[in-house]
């Protein structure tokens, strides 16, 4: 993907027509048969057969849930996990817009654009698991407000901070078109946008934990406590900074082109600064996590199966990464944050899986595991995400600077 | 702003009457509140395990009639096919019955799971599920502390199914099917307060048949179902990890949050930003 004919934006001159502009825009540029694609295209064509299906002969046939384990790793993994990931984008904004933190302004509009495209892809992912998805505008538009439900709350939350954080990217997309009007007004929503978002995001990052709130005794007591909304809140922060650094060092390769000298010096000072957060955010995880533990007095479960798997998920994906990231930024060894924060994130989608799937009715007769149909979704909605996160960076100024006639200073 | 004398008073006047008929209103009692649940009582010592609960059930919501028959040490669970299932249980006191269903909480989790209001908990105390509502996501399977709704993962356009507690019926003023049918007069409808009190006399009448616990007076805050039983609950496969405490003040604390932090976070948010602005364009006119 490197060797992509990576052409300067133009400014829109007006005697182009604007359709024509579009057309052009979305052929594909560069090679084709990179590697990524020949590995995403067929995933992706063989999701789109398993979906024909699903929608033909329902759930039952294409995936395990059951009656005793009802959400699956479409729910489990792409929905709740997946929000998880995107809180980079309100985190990396508070830093920016709110504390005024310029440091990290070059990477605001990739984190925003990513959390927006996780927010759109795995609220889709939502539409494919529910069983009758055409009914999904009742809680919008339906007349049938089920104020009392999290659920609730949560879905109206993603689909206001959709459009915050549409809000916060629009001058990007401004700027691929030309439009500077457009751009100026939509720049001048950013700041009501970012509080908004923050705002939407801290109530519903909880909010995803606490729609376990109501499942006392059907989760592993290890795992469900009532400060589960908190736990989610506190883990979308390193969950959402160790995406933005594996996901910075991986587009520093692939679209290298792209990003100024400039960004590319800022790049380490960034890398340290939020593995720093991301310390401290794990360290003050872990001891909430301990307390909760102490305070639940379930020292007992500590050694049976699951109370291993605790441990597992407490030592090896908290406390370890935690300390690596410690050492790490203390001795500037930037490989080592980038380990630390793979791990984080294992660390994270193990959290997630356990809450929602794995200690969920874990002593259960019937054991949950995903059918190959519902990995191949699963996965095959990432890689979209990853085909329109390629396609809007290789267009708009997300990592290469805006075009002239944006001023500098805003 | 300009208030004349004259329409301060009006204004003044008007608002006071408001307030006073709105506390007037408020005081008189609702009419809701005069409805009393209904609930069916169902005894374990009277049921023979005949299965005729299932039959009839399965008839009156045209499902498929039941197939198995209750045997000790077999574990039956209602699904998507059976809103109701009678297990056997060998104890101490012989074979024993239990007819197993959804419970009709008073505070049901599934309706507060809701987000839809499919799930709905009826003034007359059925908790019934509305085809119309319901977009499938589910999230009353997980919340429903007795495992109740059941979902139709083989069809395109699936249903939740669950006992609802014959609601239709109920409306036309006939008994629920299954407890119209009961041969050995297990099942017993009516209103939740009257049934307890029954519970309470036959407990009270044969001491020793019946071990001195309403499953269900208190269970998940209440529910509607009510048993009687000759042995402790958790040998009937009740599971112990059920609560007293009503599931939906479980997320209540969470839900009162949202509003505060609605109106706090934004302007916190505002004045750090007007904050750390200050320090900074000082600092710029430092250098």
């Amino acid at each position: 993907m490197s060797n992509i004919n990576y052409t300067k934006p133009k400014d829109y001159d007006g005697s182009k027509s604007i359709t024509k502009f579009l057309l052009d825009e979305l052929k594909p540029r560069g090679k084709w048969l990179t590697p990524f694609n020949i590995i995403s295209i067929p995933i992706m064509i063989l999701a789109l057969v398993i979906l024909v299906y699903r929608f033909w002969k329902g759930l039952g046939p294409v995936s395990n849930i059951s009656q005793e384990v009802p959400w699956g790793i479409w729910k489990g993994f792409n929905v709740i996990t997946g929000v998880a990931f995107a809180g980079g984008a309100y985190v990396l904004t508070f830093m920016v817009y709110i504390l005024n933190m310029k440091k990290y302004h070059s990477i605001v509009r990739i984190t925003v654009l990513n959390g927006f495209l996780a927010y759109v892809f795995y609220a889709g992912a939502l539409i494919l698991e529910l069983g009758r998805p055409w009914k999904i505008f009742n809680p919008i538009i339906g007349n049938s407000f089920g104020t009392s439900s999290v659920l609730f709350l949560v879905a109206w939350h993603f689909l206001l901070y959709i459009f915050a954080q549409m809000i916060e990217f629009s001058p990007a997309v401004a700027e691929w078109l030309g439009s500077k009007r457009a751009r100026k007004i939509l720049s001048g929503m950013t700041i009501g946008a970012v509080i908004f978002g923050i705002t939407l995001s801290t109530l519903h990052q909880s909010g995803l934990g606490a729609i376990f709130l109501m499942s006392p005794g059907k989760i592993h007591p290890l795992w469900y406590n009532e400060f589960i909304p908190v736990s989610f809140f506190v883990s979308s922060i390193f969950a959402g900074l160790s995406l933005v650094i594996f996901e910075g060092s991986i587009c520093n390769k692939v679209f290298a082109d792209q990003i100024s000298e400039r960004n590319k010096k800022a790049q380490p000072g960034i890398i340290i600064g939020l593995s720093k957060i991301c310390a401290f955010t794990l360290f003050v995880y872990f001891f909430y996590q301990l307390i909760i533990l102490i305070h639940g007095q379930h020292f007992d479960l500590l050694n049976t199966p699951m109370g291993y798997w605790y441990l597992l998920e407490m030592i090896g994906f908290v406390l370890v990464p935690m300390l690596l990231f410690f050492y790490s930024y203390r001795r500037n060894n930037i490989l080592m944050i980038k380990v630390a924060a793979i791990i984080t994130m294992v660390g994270v989608v193990l959290n997630r899986m356990n809450v929602s799937i794995i200690a969920y009715n874990w002593d259960g007769a019937l054991r949950y595991v995903p059918t190959w149909m519902e990995a191949v979704v699963s996965v095959a909605i990432i890689l979209t995400q990853i085909w329109i996160f390629r396609w809007v960076i290789n267009r708009m100024p997300v990592l290469r600077e805006s075009p002239s006639w944006v001023n500098e200073k805003e | 702003m300009n208030i004349g004398r004259r329409n301060f008073f009006k204004v003044i006047g008007v608002t006071g009457a408001s307030l006073a008929l709105g506390k007037k209103a408020n005081a008189a009692p609702k009419k809701e509140e005069e409805i009393e649940f209904s609930g069916i009582l169902y005894d374990s010592t009277r049921c023979v395990g005949c299965q005729t609960c299932e039959v009839s059930c399965a008839e009156t919501h045209g499902l498929p009639a039941p197939v198995d028959v209750p045997t000790a040490g077999v574990v039956r669970k209602a699904d998507e096919f059976h809103r109701t299932v009678v297990n056997a249980v060998s104890t101490e006191k012989g074979e024993v019955y239990v007819k197993r269903q959804c419970m009709h909480c008073n505070e049901p989790a599934c309706a507060s799971a809701c987000l839809t209001k499919a799930m709905l908990k009826t003034h007359e105390g059925p908790v019934i599920w509305r085809e119309k509502k319901c977009m499938g996501c589910r999230y009353c399977m997980i919340a429903c502390p007795f495992d109740s709704p059941k979902a139709e993962y083989d069809s395109p356009n699936p249903k939740i199914v669950k006992c609802d507690m014959c609601f239709d019926r109920q409306k036309e003023g006939k008994l629920p099917a299954c407890v119209e049918n009961c041969p050995a007069e297990a099942l017993v409808f009516g209103k939740r307060r009257d049934l307890i009190r029954e519970a309470h006399k036959r407990i009270a009448e044969n001491p020793g048949q019946y071990v001195d616990y309403i499953y269900g007076e208190h269970e998940a805050g209440g529910t509607g179902y009510l048993y009687l039983s000759g042995v402790p609950f958790d040998k009937l496969g009740f599971s112990p990890s059920v609560q007293l405490k009503s599931y939906p003040e479980m997320s209540k604390g969470f839900l009162y949050a949202v509003p505060s932090i609605f109106i706090l976070w934004p302007a916190i948010l505002l004045g750090i930003r007007e904050a750390t602005k200050n320090n900074q364009s000082k600092e710029e006119g430092n250098e």
